[in-house]
């Protein structure tokens, strides 16, 4: 059953109507065959690039869609409803931008960001390395100036589209840990073509699901990169960097949010249907109460994504609570597909019916865009610096 | 070049359709939309413009319809159409074919008095009533060549050459602007709108016109001035346990041939 939604606007209502269709009618028939096969869907992303849904939180005067965060998100849950793979694959794409959206000259933003939110390119973020994940600041990938050009070296793990991607927004070191000052400095941000020269893919990971998502480490060999395509200060990186996954740690929410309606739907789907003792499983109480307790977790993961991007579209700190929305909808995500395949017994548990996937793709939700040990620690941090700045509760009419 | 695009509203083929009590279509009441097949229509009408790069072409919608039936036309804009035209009027309720395109015909006039019209395109046949006459009967009231059926179309300056396929051979039936042309689903799946699509639709003009506005007067069309009219309708009975043959003793085959016999099916 799809979600009841309350939009601000009328287009933001016809938006999402698109959206339903399109999933409806092109994604939901595919993903099956796609995750058993591990083959990454380009036609998909193309067909949404053409409705304009690959820019949709960017500024229209820089080729986006000019919604709010609040819409942007519903979008991602509906496609994540249909199609974990696609909806990890669009967050990405919009996270692969931030950089340039926000720290990029206008010149840069000119040249390169309205193909790049037009849709009809595909982008990747490297930030991971194979030692460095949780703690990227201990990240080994160079980018050493030489005259115009910055020549990168090492490898970027896990990314992405990698092998895939139309462009890669990369961190990388420009000095050494030693020398840079405070932890984290001396990272800075480029945007590399696919078709640079030294850059490869290795072959994709054999994940435990998300298998339309190619996840793989991309390879820099002595990678030159003109300067032009640096995008902020010199050292700035790891900053952005971080910033751009508040904003992404909100999209992971959404899809999760999504993940778990589309594995509660399978799974009342099916509790009405299937009799045992006679009745209907619903109607044994012990089976309803899983369904109550799935519905609950999904409502609750929605609400919490949603209050952290209406913070963020108040232009008010939303870092702890897009963490928080983070950490909910992945956790509740994992234990309503987990539930549903419960749901299912033993016909769960096959692969002909769509819930043991779903259960394997909401585990990677955990993990990825910061771990969900590591949202806890952002959340404990900002509480004890909260409490040193003093109240920081703030009642605000929309538009304030 | 000055396309007309024929687009009628239709209830949903998905959701319940229902009739009213004089028989005629339940269109307000039901969730309607454009009907799918004049979507290959607009389809057409904007791979054209595209084909027909720097050319100045423009394609309007044109809609009979009650006052709903504006969402059918917004579709289309939304699609990449430039202008709606809606046609509405209480008194066009019930009308036959034979009404339907005196209606059609008669806001076609007007757009021409405007701009002439080079090209009007229509679906196959509408997906609720499905008489597919529209297009030859607008072809003769406007005195026009028709071209009917088209799976695919090509076009060179004021040639048009279509391929129509039908069940013994197939055609390739040429035809010289202005003409009426009518397309199938074979022509090519139509486009979703984008979204930049769906806001621009909203600052495109929209015209709404009334019977009077295109020289039509009431007592022309609606159920009363159809020469048909729908006697009754029937649901369809609802499926029943199918039958189940078995070949125990080497007659399963017999059985079934004769069930087959028996539905008209062999
Ligand atoms: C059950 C039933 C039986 C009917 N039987 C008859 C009958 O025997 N004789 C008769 O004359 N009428 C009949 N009608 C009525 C008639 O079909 C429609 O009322 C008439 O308005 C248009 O015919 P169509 O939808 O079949 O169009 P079609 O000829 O199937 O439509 C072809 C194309 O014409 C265009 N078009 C059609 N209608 C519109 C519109 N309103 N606005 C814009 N474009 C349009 C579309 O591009 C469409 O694809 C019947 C209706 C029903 C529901
Ligand atoms: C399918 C997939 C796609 C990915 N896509 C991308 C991408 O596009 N771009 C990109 O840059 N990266 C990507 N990643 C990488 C992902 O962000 C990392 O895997 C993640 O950040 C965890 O890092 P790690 O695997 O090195 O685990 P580690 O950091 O080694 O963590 C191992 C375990 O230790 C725990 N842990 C670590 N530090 C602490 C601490 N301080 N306190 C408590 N517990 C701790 C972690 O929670 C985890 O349980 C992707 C990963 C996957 C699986």
């Amino acid at each position: 059953m799809p979600a009841t939604r309350v939009l601000p606007t009328d287009e933001a209502a016809e938006l999402l109507r698109l959206v339903r269709q399109i999933v409806r009618e092109q994604l939901a028939p595919r993903a099956a065959e796609a995750e058993e096969t591990a083959s990454f869907p380009r036609e998909v992303f193309t067909l949404l690039g053409e409705a304009d849904l690959l820019g949709l939180p960017y500024p229209e005067a820089q080729g986006g869609g000019g919604q709010p965060y609040e819409v942007y998100l519903q979008v991602l849950e509906e496609i994540g409803s249909a199609w974990s793979s696609v909806g990890v694959g669009t967050s990405v794409h919009a996270l692969s931008c931030f950089a340039l959206a926000n720290y990029g000259t206008p010149e840069q933003q000119e040249r390169w960001l309205p193909e790049m939110l037009g849709g009809s390119l595909l982008g990747a973020y490297c930030l991971s390395e194979a030692h460095a994940g949780s703690d990227p600041a201990a990240m080994r990938t160079k980018a050493v100036r030489d005259g115009d050009d910055y020549v990168l070296t090492g490898a970027k793990a896990w990314v992405t589209h990698g092998g895939e991607a139309d462009f890669y927004t990369v961190m990388a070191r420009t000095s050494d840990p030693s020398s840079s000052g405070p932890k984290g400095g001396g990272i800075s941000c480029f945007l590399v073509p696919a078709d640079a020269e030294g850059l490869s893919a290795d072959a994709a990971e054999r994940k435990m699901g998300l298998m339309g998502s190619t996840t793989a480490t991309m390879r820099f060999d002595g990678v030159r990169v003109p300067a032009e395509r640096r995008i902020g200060e010199e050292g700035q990186g790891l900053r952005i960097a971080l910033a751009a996954l508040d904003s992404g740690r909100l999209g992971i929410a959404a899809v999760a949010t999504g993940l778990a309606q589309g594995a509660l739907d399978a799974a009342l789907a099916y509790a009405r249907e299937r009799e045992a003792f006679g009745k209907r499983i619903i109607d044994h109480q012990g089976l309803g109460f899983v369904l109550a307790d799935a519905e609950a977790a999904v409502q609750t993961a929605r609400a919490m994504t949603l209050h952290a991007a209406r913070l963020k579209d108040a232009g008010l700190p939303f870092s702890r609570e897009a963490s928080i929305a983070k950490l909910v909808a992945t956790d509740n995500a994992m234990k309503v597909t987990t539930d549903a395949v419960q749901v299912l017994g033993g016909y769960g548990y096959t692969r002909d019916f769509p819930v043991e996937r779903y259960m394997r793709e909401a585990k990677v939700m955990q993990i990825f865009e910061g771990t969900n040990q590591i949202q806890r620690m952002i959340i404990a941090r900002s509480l004890d610096k909260g409490a040193d700045a003093g109240s920081d509760a703030e009642i605000r009419a929309y538009g304030d | 070049m000055n396309i007309v695009v024929c687009v009628k509203y239709v209830p949903d083929a998905t959701a319940d359709r229902q009739f009213e009590s004089d028989n005629t279509v339940d269109r307000v009441g039901v969730d309607g939309l454009l009907s799918e097949l004049d979507e290959y229509a607009v389809e057409q009408a904007l791979q054209l413009r595209e084909k027909r790069e720097g050319e100045d072409i423009e394609i309007t919608a044109l809609c009979v319809g009650p006052e709903k039936a504006v969402d059918a036309i917004r579709k289309a804009l939304q699609m990449g159409a430039d202008k709606g035209v809606h046609v509405v009027d209480d008194a066009i309720a019930g009308s036959d074919s034979v009404a339907t395109s005196l209606v059609l015909a008669k806001a076609r006039e007007k757009i021409g008095a405007e701009k002439k019209v080079d090209l009007v395109m229509t679906g196959m046949a509408s997906t609720d009533a499905s008489m597919s006459v529209i297009p030859a009967m607008l072809a003769e009231r406007l005195e026009l060549p028709q071209v009917t059926f088209a799976s695919v179309v090509e076009s060179q300056g004021e040639v048009f050459r279509v391929r129509r396929d039908g069940d013994t051979a197939t055609e390739i039936v040429e035809g010289r602007l202005p003409m009426v042309l009518s397309v199938t689903d074979q022509t090519g799946e139509a486009r979703y709108p984008s979204f930049k699509g769906i806001m621009a639709a909203k600052k495109k003009p929209l015209e709404t016109w009334a019977l009077s506005d295109i020289g039509v007067e009431a007592d022309q069309v609606g159920l009363s001035a159809s020469w048909t009219a729908v006697e009754g309708t029937e649901a369809r009975p609802p499926r029943t346990q199918g039958e189940i043959v078995t070949d125990e003793d080497g007659s399963g085959a017999t059985a079934l041939v004769d069930f087959l016999a028996s539905k008209k099916f062999i």
